[in-house]
């Protein structure tokens, strides 16, 4: 029997497309329609056939399994639970409870990502707005040190440059499209003006740029390989559109100055408003990344990087952030929430994340759950479990499951592992 | 079962003003003696002891979206502010934005178990009602932003109001809200196109229509919806030297329709000579007495660390250029808008002396407390922690006259506040912290102690200090079981969200889909709150 199910959220990026169209024929997705080359592996390439745990590559019942990770939490000094940016809200929730039941650090794939961003939110605020106002409102777009093109494939046609809404009927031709980077990205392709800046020179160039609005003299003739000329261009622009928004992405977090980089540009948009109305927007790459900002602000105060170890939060980015935790040998056990580390963390961090007791929860494999002592295959939210997720503008998304739930759900897990910590 | 004997009962919805009375609790509810068993019931003795129903707040901004956003950005908010886990608590951290679990254990132990969300965005609904399964104890309800609204504002161009009314009585019920809040009618509209509304009669740019017809139609629909709250209202010009005028106006404009008007102390200024604003408080006052279908909130300042955040963008981003302090801003499409400053109020800072005494002015020149309820506009004026410190302001004269000699010199000059003699009696108290506010919503088993009331009761020890004893009330009780004894929470359970569901003409929904479709960057059908996605919802009926 062939069931088709309509309005479901893919969970791969920020953006969660939440109008994908399943084809369901024996618990099994045969067809998935609007999605992307990025979300498809979602869909298609998921085996929701229930598998057991395992502790040290040896298939064990869900109990034992519980047993055993609730030990080694609670035996660990200093455990460490990270990742959560790829699970629902729900299992987020229980994760931050998890936490501050073992007095744990808690961290997300933020500190590795958007953590700078939030540094200069927390130092400068944010002149933000959802994702219809892109749509309905802005005439002016720059991307910059993002390439949505490669990593969020719906972006141009759903949300920016190529949506169609109140203000923006004609789509592409009612707006401006800028792309700021340090290489000609395929985004660069569908700019009106692309800027090449010199790697490492973003904070010059957006100093230079306020400076302008400013009515300040820049007086060489280049800032970061770009001309001045250019510059006063685009301050002219920025000063005069209706509605302008930038989307920012790792070129400005993870290049020199970081968030000073993210400071500087939020500054820039901020004064902006002055002059027209303009917003800035990180693009969140993981699925519910902004929802794990979210719970760990509301549960603790802090969006990541969060040390519980003293019974209360306490908030150390640099300290209490897990590759800190791990390249200083601090972390003597950790549980991974739907992520790979090993794959991704720098070389110290992810040695050390081999030599101590690991747990993890994940509906995949991956070069985590090879190496991990405790491994629970988890339910995979979006498509046999359902879940909230919060969108890059964090719009929270509540998502349709579209296979019949056979395993158990990172929520149920941990729920599980909570109540075994208590009876240790 | 439990039972309160020999308490000093301040029941004022019952008109019982300090008499000697037992009161009996069975399943959550208040029950006459002879409905418990009373060999097996626990024991309260309460001799000497006053009781009152639970605290009530009308207006909070307590979590959600822009609460969150606040938390996330003001973490020097947090470092001296943390409360460490116990066996039976969570752990938090916050002063003016708490987290959600010590938000709530605040709460409780300062006596109050009902709390209002003061705005949320439908878009970002869900997102509150997250936040709201994670904020134990209390029974809260939240108010939904309708006064920037392109589907009712269309509706207004076109004149079809009926389908304005079904299009809020799905919307309340697709967001799971409990009431129509306003903010700044057309003006966060404008201010997408950095522009703002001073006029009731100024036009909301692109819609052709003024603030004025916002207000009356959303007034006009709550009527015809019968919803248990009235319209809850954050007119224009907050904040502005002719705020006073404008609020008269709006008042005036409702033609008899029930309103409620929050935290209105940051809308009675006047101009005078300078650039200092005057306190407008008695004018304010002769309108909200002259005017029986008028409810208010105060807002009252209090003196410290504050962190503003409200729908109100474009006047948002005026206190980020006045006091140069961090700006958080989030246009909301199709719906609203929202903004957040942190500001610090000064006892030696003229402007923000004014607002010190005009917001005690409004408390003691309104004559029915039925109409003026306590609030700090948590946490805009300050923490709501501080309501003990505003009930000694008002029960205590002398304490109130040394606190104004201790405020600006120019924010005394010329001040009404030190004529004014009155002082609250226990029973006022109970009007403006618990009855009166259970009534505007509409909530018939709360802010009372009548058979058949939620056992939601606060027991406090009769204090000469009445900041102390408001702080830390002997006894809490939520539901007929003790959440907090002597300022410490002893249990922790989930509270309830209160929501409406209006019925309405399910044509509509074509209309909104198509909506949807034009503007809306997410599915209609992934839009609304199903019921069973809140854990502990609770629907009050609309009659």
């Amino acid at each position: 029997m062939k069931t088709i199910v309509e309005n479901v959220t893919c969970t791969f990026c920020g953006c969660l497309c939440d109008d994908i169209i399943v084809e369901v024929e024996d618990s099994r997705i045969v067809r998935v329609r609007r999605v992307c080359a990025n979300g498809r592996g979602i869909f298609v390439d998921y085996d929701p056939t229930p598998r057991r745990p395992t502790i040290a590559g040896r298939e064990v019942d869900w109990h034992e399994a519980i047993v055993e990770a609730a030990m080694i939490l609670d035996r660990a000094d200093s455990p460490l639970i990270y990742g959560l940016s790829s699970t629902a809200v729900e299992a987020q929730r229980k994760a931050v409870e998890l936490a501050d039941r073992l007095g744990a650090v808690i961290d997300t794939t933020s500190s590795v990502c958007h953590g700078p961003t939030g540094l200069a939110m927390q130092a400068v605020g944010e002149p933000s707005c959802t994702l219809g106002e892109v749509r309905n409102r802005a005439d002016l777009l720059l991307f910059w040190g993002c390439n949505p093109a490669a990593s969020h494939l719906r972006h141009f046609r759903r949300y920016s440059i190529m949506s169609k809404g109140t203000l923006t009927p004609k789509g592409r031709r009612d707006r401006t499209v800028f792309v700021i980077d340090v290489r000609p990205t395929a985004s660069a392709k569908v700019a009106d003006h692309f800027l090449q800046l010199k790697p490492d020179s973003d904070f010059e160039v957006l100093t230079s740029l306020r400076a302008i609005i400013k009515g300040e003299k820049i007086e060489v003739e280049k800032v970061g390989g770009v001309p001045t000329a250019t510059l006063r261009d685009l301050a002219e622009r920025m000063k005069n559109c209706r509605y302008g928004v930038v989307f920012m992405g790792m070129g400005l977090t993870m290049s020199r100055a970081r968030d000073h980089n993210v400071r500087e540009l939020f500054n820039l948009v901020c004064e902006l408003n002055q002059f027209a109305r303009f917003s800035v927007m990180p693009m969140r790459g993981h699925g519910n990344v902004a929802g794990a900002d979210q719970v760990l602000t509301w549960q603790s105060g802090y969006p990541f990087a969060v040390s519980f170890a003293r019974g209360y939060p306490q908030y150390g980015p640099g300290e209490f952030s897990a590759v800190d935790m791990l390249a200083r040998r601090e972390a003597d056990a950790a549980l991974i929430l739907a992520s790979d580390p090993v794959a991704h963390f720098p070389g110290a961090a992810s040695e050390q994340l081999k030599q101590i007791p690991t747990i993890i929860l994940d509906p995949m494999t991956n070069l985590t759950t090879q190496g991990a002592q405790v491994v629970f295959p988890t339910a995979c939210y979006g498509v046999d479990a359902t879940g909230t997720s919060y969108r890059m503008d964090n719009v929270a998304i509540r998502l349709r499951p579209v296979l019949p739930t056979g395993r158990p759900t990172d929520e149920d897990v941990l729920n599980q592992v909570i109540e075994a910590v208590k009876q240790c | 079962m439990l039972g309160i004997l020999n308490g000093n009962v301040y029941d004022p919805m019952n008109k019982i003003n300090a008499q000697e009375q037992d009161i009996w609790i069975r399943q959550g509810r208040i029950v006459s003696p002879e409905a418990v068993d009373l060999e097996r019931a626990k024991i309260i003795d309460a001799t000497g002891l006053v009781v009152m129903p639970g605290g009530v707040d009308i207006h909070s901004h307590i979590v959600g979206a822009k609460v969150n956003a606040g938390r996330k950005f003001r973490p020097e908010d947090h470092r001296h502010n943390v409360r460490e886990r116990t066996d039976l608590t969570r752990s938090g951290s916050g002063y003016t934005v708490p987290t959600t679990y010590l938000l709530g254990y605040r709460y409780a132990e300062m006596g109050y178990t009902t709390v209002m969300e003061a705005a949320t965005a439908p878009l970002v609904a869900r997102h509150t009602h997250e936040e709201l399964e994670d904020t134990p104890i209390l029974d809260k309800g939240v108010f939904i932003t309708m006064g920037n609204n392109h589907f009712i504002m269309k509706c207004i161009r076109d004149g079809k109001l009926e389908q304005a009314r079904d299009y809020v009585a799905w919307l309340l019920g697709a967001s799971k809200g409990y009431a129509i809040k306003i903010v700044n009618p057309g003006g966060v509209e404008n201010w997408k196109w950095g522009r703002n509304v001073t006029e009731l009669d100024d036009e909301v740019i692109g819609f052709g229509i003024n603030p004025r017809e916002i207000v009356t139609t959303l007034a006009w629909i709550n009527e015809e919806l019968n919803l248990p709250h009235v319209p809850h209202v954050h007119g224009i010009n907050l904040g502005r030297s002719f705020s006073a005028r404008t609020t008269m106006e709006t008042i005036a404009g409702l033609e008899g329709r029930a309103a409620h008007f929050c935290h209105l102390q940051f809308f009675s200024y006047g101009k005078q000579k300078g650039k200092l604003h005057r306190s407008a408080a008695a004018e304010l006052a002769r309108a909200v007495n002259e005017n029986s279908n008028v409810t208010v909130d105060v807002g009252q300042i209090i003196f410290g660390e504050a962190t503003t955040m409200t729908s109100d963008g474009p006047l948002q981003h005026r206190l980020h250029r006045e006091t140069g302090n961090k700006w958080l801003n989030e246009d909301i499409e199709n719906e609203t808008g929202g903004g957040i400053v942190p500001v610090l109020f000064k006892r030696n800072n003229p402007i923000n002396s004014v607002m010190w005494r005009t917001g005690l002015e409004l408390f003691l020149l309104i004559d029915d407390p039925w109409q003026v309820f306590l609030t700090t506009d948590h946490p805009n004026g300050g923490p709501f922690f501080c309501y003990p410190h505003v009930i000694k302001l008002l029960m205590d004269r002398d304490f109130r006259a040394q606190a104004f000699e201790r405020i600006h010199r120019r924010g005394r000059k010329n001040a009404l506040l030190p004529e004014l003699a009155r002082e609250y009696s226990l029973y006022e108290i109970a009007i403006i912290t618990r009855a009166g506010p259970a009534r505007a919503l509409g909530l018939k088993n709360k802010g009372h102690l009548g058979l058949g009331a939620d056992a939601d009761i606060t027991i406090y020890a009769n204090l000469e200090d009445k900041e102390e004893m408001f702080a830390r009330p002997k006894f809490v009780i939520k539901d007929g079981v003790v959440v907090a004894r002597d300022g410490r929470i002893v249990c922790e359970r989930p509270g309830r969200t209160l929501y409406v569901a209006p019925p309405y003409d399910p044509k509509i929904e074509e209309e909104i889909r198509a909506h949807f479709q034009e503007s809306y960057t997410i599915s209609f059908n992934n839009y609304a709150i199903s019921p069973d996605h809140l854990a502990f919802g609770e629907m009050v009926p609309c009659e």
